[in-house]
């Protein structure tokens, strides 16, 4: 029986060594009682001391949401989840609001730390500014004086509800309304907090923008919101980051993110994911709902998502672009890795309405042990979009012989001038390729990281450059035990 | 060096040698010629660790070390090279990212440093101009759209980088023609030292007119039928293999 073949389970290492962010930190947290009715709305909307329209908007994304039944069309088994026996908000006790960076729980500094965010500016990776949300609030944003030089407006969305609420209100539910799918909305009615990014028109956004998700308490659901304006010929590039501590039971994340480029103007969003994914027998693990959707209103405007997945014991997620704008570009870059019971359903939909709009699709998916990994897109030419193209390609890897691939390519086209084109491959790594790298010394998860890194490489190559090294080592770690 | 004794091995339940006997010093080039089916490239196999082919009888030593009880990477590390006939391709990994790894695998492992990337860029140009290799090449993503000779010379770049003390070039002549043949008979031949042992497995002759082994040794039917010295490959060059494998019959 060949190496890879051979299961693998006794032989995987115990989980706890790969996943290095499964720590909890103690802090004393603020936590509204348990379970979900409109008081616990009130309370959310009333701890953020937020303005009437904006309670009357999550009240009625909750009633809308109590006549919605969950989604089971994804090749996903989603165990029940009991919405009544969750917290729906949870923060970090503090005394008064934080002047500067000085005045955060030092507890909180040391957390991010171990993640490998400091927050305090001298330290950090020059040219990235970091949001940093830790269960439902944000505790730290930083860069932000730099940040407001160029007028470029970075700060937790409950910030600029208070600050900003025009904008807010003026685009806030506009790309992904509340009523627009199971999670999308009760992530309205619930939503804590999230980041908020302007860029004026003409701005190139001087530094990288990452926010920093980061789930503590038990029985916690986190729902963050983010939402991101670029103005005409504007730029930005946004990344995120999510790690969880290892716990026994599911915690739920839906989180929303709303993306709106004008004309001219570029959005580039990031995400590696790596909330806790469960260990090697499926135990605990986040199930990660997101509604992810960017519009390209503007003539030539363009927005880019780059996703590595690796974390979570479910992946529910189709960031999506919706090309208004004649001209305007949509892409996906997407990595997806599951490993022992991870599942992951993922993908996206390119919405072509205007005139030579043009997408591309690049997913690569990865599935080890016992995982279910599928790709699903929809790519849809509306009448509008005369001489639109999209390009997909859908690569899968299996290692192992108990993983699963699948692709679900969705097409749709109204109009004849449209063009559309779809690949599809999957693949195994295989014994000769192994064989080969191990004769040249190198071991054999080293080799398994090697032969991935390369099959992800396209997509890699869009990360930032100060996120690729560390996506790469995260590609190898999560599959660390997927042989031997 | 290498010390084969009574080697007997099979693949999927099927003798393929039948009690093979072979030494070879530091310093030496041993040629180990046969016809096909002969159970060249099972050898190889067999000395390298590749999965699939059980060992049912006899031992190798290495050094005095036990190799057959060692994974593939250790022998690696340890010195022992295998120039693939059929070199694998990897897509999207850069020829020099894999390279890289497998040095500083290597180095790793003997206690030395990683070089860092402007020592292994000089490093690694100088030795595949040698080679006729040029910067495009070695770009591209492992042996990805390569013709065959220029798989064969990425093997020989392989080789010289990682300085084996015990290379394995398994027919390495196939698919060359004859420019890239002396190329790569040169730098093999620019390899040698009296430290370093080659075995070279190869079914024809005309890879010796290039590489003058010290050794030669005829495998057929899983056994080395017969040895002598390099004129050996020029009379069964002459003669083809048919006259010893009916004496051995």
């Amino acid at each position: 029986m060949s190496r890879i073949a051979a299961e693998t389970v006794e032989q995987v290492r115990s989980l706890g060594d790969r996943y290095k962010y499964g720590f909890v930190t103690d802090i004393e947290s603020e936590q509204a009682p348990k379970g979900l009715n409109e008081d616990i709305v009130r309370f959310i909307s009333a701890a953020k001391d937020e303005p009437g329209w904006l309670l009357a908007w999550r009240l009625e994304a909750f009633r809308h949401w109590r006549t919605m039944t969950e989604p089971n069309w994804a090749k996903l088994g989603i165990p029940m989840i009991d919405y009544q026996d969750a917290y729906y908000y949870s923060a970090p006790k503090q005394k008064e609001a934080l002047k500067s960076l000085d005045e955060v729980d030092p507890e909180l500094l040391a957390t991010y730390d171990k993640l490998g965010i400091p927050l305090r500016e001298q330290e950090m990776l020059a040219g990235v500014a970091v949001d940093a949300v830790f269960d439902s609030v944000s505790v730290a944003t930083t860069f932000k004086a730099k940040l407001e030089e160029h007028g470029v407006i970075f700060c937790p969305i409950s910030e600029a509800v208070q600050k900003y609420p025009d904008l807010v209100r003026k685009y806030l539910g506009s790309v992904v309304p509340y009523t627009d799918n199971f999670f999308a909305t009760l992530n309205s009615a619930v939503f804590t907090d999230g980041s908020f990014v302007f860029i004026p028109k003409g701005v190139r956004c001087p530094m990288e923008l990452s926010t920093y998700f980061r789930i503590n308490a038990a029985n916690t659901g986190q729902f963050e919101r983010t939402l991101i304006i670029a103005e005409d010929s504007s730029y930005v590039s946004y990344l995120e980051g999510c790690t969880a501590p290892m716990r026994d039971e599911h915690q739920l994340h839906a989180a929303v993110v709303e993306l709106v480029a004008l004309d001219d103007a570029e959005i580039k969003y990031s995400t590696v994911q790596n909330w806790y994914p469960g260990d090697e027998n499926g135990v605990g693990g986040i199930f990660n709902f997101v509604t992810k959707r960017g519009a390209c209103i503007g003539a030539r405007s363009k927005i880019s998502w780059t996703q590595v997945e690796t974390g979570s014991a479910i992946t529910w997620k189709y960031p999506s672009c919706m090309l208004h704008g004649a001209d305007s570009v949509g892409e996906f870059y997407s990595i997806a890795i599951t490993n022992n019971y991870q599942q992951a359903d993922t993908g996206t939909k390119m919405v072509h309405m205007g005139p030579r709009s043009r997408s591309r699709v690049i997913s690569k998916g990865i599935s080890a042990g016992r995982a279910s990994n599928a790709y699903r897109g929809l790519v849809k030419m509306l009448p509008g979009a005369g001489k639109a193209r999209n390009y997909t390609q859908c690569d899968s890897l299996l290692i192992g012989s108990k993983c699963g691939a699948h692709t679900f390519p969705y097409i749709e086209s109204q109009n004849r001038s449209a063009r559309v084109e779809h690949e599809a491959t999957t693949s195994k790594i295989d014994d000769d390729q192994l064989f080969y790298c191990r004769q040249r010394g190198i071991g054999e998860e080293e080799a398994v990281a090697l032969i991935v890194n390369g099959f992800c490489r396209e997509v890699l190559q869009q990360l930032p450059m100060e996120f690729a090294v560390e996506a790469q080592k995260l590609v190898g770690i999560s599959l660390e035990g997927s042989v031997g | 060096m290498l010390e084969i004794r009574d080697l007997h091995a099979s693949v999927e339940g099927q003798a393929i040698l039948n009690g093979v006997d072979l030494s070879v010093g530091a310093g030496e080039v041993h040629a180990v010629m046969g016809p096909n089916g002969s159970g060249k490239s099972t050898l190889s196999y067999v000395l390298s660790g590749r999965e699939g082919y059980a060992v049912d009888r006899g031992e190798v030593l290495y050094d005095g070390r036990d190799l057959l009880e060692l994974e593939p990477e250790e022998r690696a590390v340890a010195g022992l090279f295998l120039a693939f006939q059929y070199p694998v391709e990897i897509p999207g990994v850069g020829t020099m990212t894999f390279l890289r790894t497998a040095l500083n695998a290597v180095r790793r492992s003997r206690g030395g440093d990683e070089l860092d990337a402007m020592q292994f860029l000089r490093v690694v140009r100088e030795k595949a101009r040698a080679l006729g290799i040029g910067d495009d090449m070695l770009k591209r993503a492992l042996n990805v759209g390569f013709s065959g000779g220029e798989k064969k010379r990425n093997e020989m770049l392989q080789l010289a980088v990682l300085e084996p003390r015990l290379a394995i070039l398994d027919e390495t002549d196939s698919g060359l023609d004859i420019d890239a043949l002396k190329i790569v008979a040169e730098g093999v031949n620019a390899l040698r030292s009296p430290d370093r042992a080659m075995l070279i497995i190869t079914h024809y002759q005309r890879l010796l007119d290039h590489i003058v082994p010290d050794r030669v040794h005829v495998l057929a039917k899983g056994r080395i039928l017969r040895s002598g010295g390099s004129e050996l490959a020029h009379e069964l060059e002459a003669k083809g293999y048919a006259e010893i494998l009916s004496e051995a019959a």
